[in-house]
C-alpha cells in the first residue's frame, strides 16, 4: 500500500471514529444532565446546579464518582460474565454509530476527504437493527451472572421485551425502505429530498410504531420494566456499581441517541433543513458560510434533540406498564399496525406505478 | 430432565416501595404471585407498653409516632379517650380547631399516599406535585405548633394555645387553591390509559371479604360499604358540619384512588364550614391537673383516621398512669388482607397493592 492508501483507508476512518466516539460520549454525559434538568423543570424542583455554573460540570463529577467507586463483584456471581456483561451492552450501542449520517458534504482537510459520517453501507438500516439487538445479551448475562433474583427477573423481562419489540420496530421501518428503495442511510435522506417531503408525512403510522417500540427497546419509561425501580429495585443493574454500572447507563443513553438518530434519518429528513427544495428558505442553512456540513449537523442535532426531549417528557408524564400489558401492546397492537402500514404502503405504490 | 419450581423472593425490609420496613415473602410462578406473606415487626417500639409508664399527658407524643403521616388524628383519638375516661368537657372552639386540623392532616396524609402510590406505579411527577401542597399544610402546622410531622398539637381538655394571627387566612388561601390542584393530579392520572390499566381490577376485594378482614377507612368504602366513624359516632365538631362519605362499588385500586381523591375534596368542604362557623370562647377545659387520676374503669374510643378506624383502649386503675393501653392500628388490619388482594396478580401488582393499602409501618408495628 502506498502512504496515500494507508491514510485514506486507515488514518482517515480512525480519526472519524475517534471524533464520533468522543463527541457522542460527551453528549451522553450531557444527556444525563439534560434529562435531570428537564425533569426538574417538569417536577417543580431544582435540578443539579451546584457543580460548575448552573450545574454544567455535574456529569463530570458523576463520572469521577463512578470511576473511583469500589468495583464490587457480589458473592456467588459468575465473575467473568459479570465483568463481560456491561461491555457487551455498551459495544453494540457505540458500534451502531458507524452508519449514522450526521451530514452529507465532506470536509477537505490537507487534501483528504472527511465525510461527516463514519461510513455509508448499502444495508445501513439493517446493520443498525442487527447490531443494536445484540445489546440484549449484555442485559441478560448481567442479570443472570449477578446471582440475584431481582436481577434475574429484570433480565428475563428485558429478554422478552426487547425481543418482542424488535419485531414491530423492524416492520415499522419497512414502509420507509419501500418508499426510498434503498437501505443506505445516506440514500434514504437523498430519497426524501427527491420525494420533496420528509417521510413522516406518508409514513406517520410507521413513525408512531417505531417511536413506541424504540422507547421499549431502550428500556425507558413507560416501558422501563427491566429496571423498574419500584418493583425490582434496579432490575438487571441491581448488583452493579462503579464503572460497570456506568457502562450500562452509557449503553442506555447511546441507544437513545441511536434510535433518535435513526428516526431523524428515516422520517425527519436527516440533515436536511425543512423544505430542502424551497430556495426561499435557504437562509435556514445559516451555517453554510462556514461549511455546508455544519448546517447539516445543526439540523440533525436539532431533530435528535427534539426526539430526546420527547423521551424525557414521556418519563415525566407516564406511569409504568405492567409486564403482561406491555406484551399485549407489542403483539396485539403495534405488530398488526406495522403490518397494515406495510400493506397499505405497498398498495399505494402499486397503484401509483400502474397509473 | 427439565423441571419448574416456584421462586421464593424476599421483598423488603429494605426495598424502595414497601413504604418503610415491611417485609414480604413472595412465592412466584414466573412473574405470577402464588403467595404473599407479610412479615412485620421491624419497627416495633413497644409504644403500648411504654405508655403504661407515663402519666396520661405524656402519652400523646408517643401517639404521634404511631402513624406519623396522620399524627393529628392519632392525638385526637387518644386525647378523646382520656377525656371520656376522666369525664372532661372540651370547649366548642377547641373542638372546631381540632376538626380543622384533623382534616388538614387527612389531606396531607392522602397527599403522601397519592404521591408515593403514583411513584410506585412509575408516575414520578405526581409525587412532586403532591408534596408541593403537603408542604403548605405542614407550614400551617408549623405556624400553629412549631412542629411539622409529629405535631402533638392537642392537649387533654382542648388545645394549648389559640390559633396564631393570620392562620385562618392562610388556611383559607390553601383550601381555595386546593381544588384546582386536585384537578392537576387528576389530569395526570385519572384519564391516563396506563394508570387505568395498572389500577383497574388490581387488588380487588369484595365488600364481604373487606368486612370479614376488618378493613376500615377508604379500603372499606371503595368496596361499597359506607362506614365512617365521623358519621356513625361523631366526635369533635363533625356533627356540626355537612359532608358526604364517598363510596365506590368496584373494590379495586382505582376505586380506592377515586374514594381518596373525593375524601380530600370532602375534607376541604369540612374545613371551609368549620372556619366559617368557628366560635369564640375558651380553648381548654378549666381546672385540669397535670398529674390527673381518672377514675378506675376502661374506655374504648374510635376516630376515623386517614387510613381507617383508629381505636384507643385505655384501662385505668385510678392511678396516675394508664394500667393498660391498646391501640387499634388500621394499617395492621388492612395489611392482613394483602394476600387476598394480590393473589394471582403479577409482581408489579404487589407494589400497587401496597400503595393502595396506604400502610404506615409505624402504625402497623407500634
Amino acid at each position: 500500500m502506498t502512504t496515500d492508501e494507508v491514510i485514506v483507508n486507515l488514518v482517515v476512518p480512525a480519526i472519524k471514529i475517534a471524533v464520533v466516539l468522543g463527541v457522542v460520549s460527551l453528549l451522553v454525559a450531557y444527556l444525563t444532565l439534560l434529562e435531570r434538568k428537564v425533569l426538574g423543570f417538569m417536577q417543580l424542583r431544582l435540578a443539579p446546579r451546584r457543580v460548575g455554573p448552573s450545574g454544567l460540570l455535574q456529569p463530570i463529577a458523576d463520572g469521577i464518582k463512578l470511576l473511583i467507586k469500589e468495583d464490587l463483584v457480589p458473592d456467588g456471581a459468575d465473575r467473568s460474565l459479570f465483568v463481560l456483561a456491561p461491555i457487551l451492552s455498551v459495544i453494540p450501542a457505540f458500534a451502531a454509530l458507524a452508519v449514522l449520517p450526521f451530514a452529507a458534504a465532506p470536509f477537505e482537510i490537507l487534501g483528504y476527504k472527511f465525510t461527516p459520517f463514519i461510513t455509508d453501507v448499502n444495508i445501513g438500516v439493517l446493520y443498525i437493527l442487527s447490531i443494536t439487538s445484540l445489546g440484549v445479551y449484555g442485559i441478560i448475562l448481567g442479570g443472570w451472572s449477578s446471582n440475584s433474583k431481582y436481577s434475574l427477573l429484570g433480565s428475563l423481562r428485558s429478554a422478552a421485551q426487547m425481543v418482542s419489540y424488535e419485531v414491530p420496530l423492524g416492520l415499522s421501518i419497512i414502509g420507509v425502505l419501500m418508499l426510498s428503495g434503498t437501505a443506505s442511510m445516506v440514500g434514504i435522506v437523498e430519497a426524501q429530498r427527491a420525494a420533496g417531503m420528509w417521510f413522516f408525512l406518508p409514513q406517520i403510522v410507521g413513525l408512531f410504531c417505531y417511536f413506541v417500540s424504540a422507547v421499549a427497546e431502550t428500556n425507558r419509561l413507560p416501558f422501563d420494566l427491566p429496571e423498574a425501580e419500584a418493583e425490582l429495585v434496579a432490575g438487571y443493574q441491581t448488583e452493579y456499581a462503579g464503572m460497570k454500572f456506568a457502562f450500562f447507563m452509557m449503553a442506555e443513553y447511546v441507544n437513545m441517541i441511536v434510535v433518535a438518530s435513526l428516526a431523524t434519518t428515516l422520517w425527519l429528513g436527516g440533515w436536511m433543513r425543512p423544505f430542502p427544495n424551497v430556495e426561499a428558505l435557504a437562509f435556514l442553512d445559516f451555517l453554510n458560510w462556514a461549511h455546508p456540513a455544519l448546517s447539516g449537523i445543526f439540523w440533525f442535532a436539532l431533530k435528535v434533540f427534539l426526539i430526546l426531549y420527547v423521551y424525557i417528557w414521556l418519563r415525566g408524564t407516564f406511569p409504568r406498564y405492567r409486564y403482561d400489558q406491555l406484551m399485549r401492546l407489542g403483539w396485539k397492537w403495534l405488530l398488526p399496525l406495522a403490518l397494515v402500514n406495510i400493506v397499505v404502503t405497498g398498495l399505494v405504490l402499486i397503484i401509483k406505478q400502474q397509473g | 430432565m427439565f423441571r419448574t419450581e416456584m421462586m421464593e423472593i424476599n421483598m423488603g425490609p429494605q426495598h424502595p416501595s414497601t413504604h418503610g420496613v415491611l417485609r414480604l415473602a413472595l412465592t412466584l410462578d414466573g412473574e405470577t404471585i402464588v403467595e404473599v406473606k407479610p412479615i412485620i415487626g421491624y419497627l416495633h417500639r413497644g409504644v403500648e407498653k411504654l405508655a403504661e409508664h407515663k402519666i396520661y399527658v405524656m402519652v400523646p407524643p408517643l401517639c404521634d409516632r404511631l402513624d406519623y403521616v396522620g399524627s393529628a388524628s392519632q392525638n385526637l383519638g387518644y386525647l378523646q379517650a382520656v377525656e371520656k375516661l376522666a369525664g372532661i368537657e372540651v370547649p366548642e372552639r377547641a373542638r372546631y380547631i381540632r376538626t380543622i386540623i384533623a382534616e388538614l392532616n387527612r389531606i396531607s396524609s392522602h397527599l403522601v399516599w397519592l404521591g408515593t402510590h403514583a411513584l410506585d406505579i412509575g408516575a414520578m411527577t405526581v409525587f412532586f406535585y403532591c408534596f408541593r401542597e403537603r408542604e403548605m399544610i405542614l407550614d400551617l402546622f408549623e405556624a400553629f405548633c412549631g412542629a411539622r410531622l409529629t405535631t402533638n398539637m392537642f392537649r387533654v381538655g382542648g388545645i394549648l394555645e389559640d390559633l396564631p394571627p393570620g392562620w385562618i387566612e392562610g388556611t383559607r388561601r390553601f383550601i381555595d387553591l386546593f381544588p384546582g390542584r386536585i384537578k392537576e393530579y387528576e389530569g395526570l392520572l385519572s384519564a391516563n390509559r396506563i394508570w387505568l390499566e395498572r389500577t383497574k381490577g388490581v387488588g380487588y376485594i369484595s365488600a364481604e371479604e373487606a368486612v370479614n378482614w376488618g378493613m376500615t377507612g377508604p379500603m372499606l368504602r371503595a368496596s361499597g360499604v359506607g362506614y365512617d366513624v365521623r358519621k356513625t359516632e361523631p366526635y369533635a365538631a363533625y356533627d356540626q358540619v355537612e359532608f358526604d362519605i364517598p363510596t365506590e362499588k368496584a373494590g379495586d385500586t382505582y376505586a380506592r384512588y377515586l374514594v381518596r381523591l373525593e375524601e380530600m375534596r370532602q375534607s376541604e368542604r369540612i374545613i371551609r364550614q368549620a372556619l366559617d362557623k368557628l366560635p369564640g370562647g375558651e380553648i381548654r377545659a378549666p381546672k385540669l391537673k397535670t398529674r390527673m387520676k381518672p377514675p378506675a374503669g376502661e374506655v374504648y374510643h374510635e376516630v376515623e383516621g386517614p387510613r381507617g378506624v383508629q381505636g384507643f383502649y385505655l384501662v385505668s386503675d385510678g392511678g396516675e398512669t394508664p394500667y393498660r393501653c391498646h391501640f387499634r392500628a388500621p394499617s395492621f388490619v388492612n395489611l392482613a388482607a394483602i394476600g387476598v388482594m394480590s393473589r394471582g396478580g403479577l409482581v408489579a401488582d404487589i407494589v400497587a397493592v401496597i400503595g393502595t393499602i396506604d400502610i404506615v409501618l409505624g402504625d402497623c408495628d407500634r
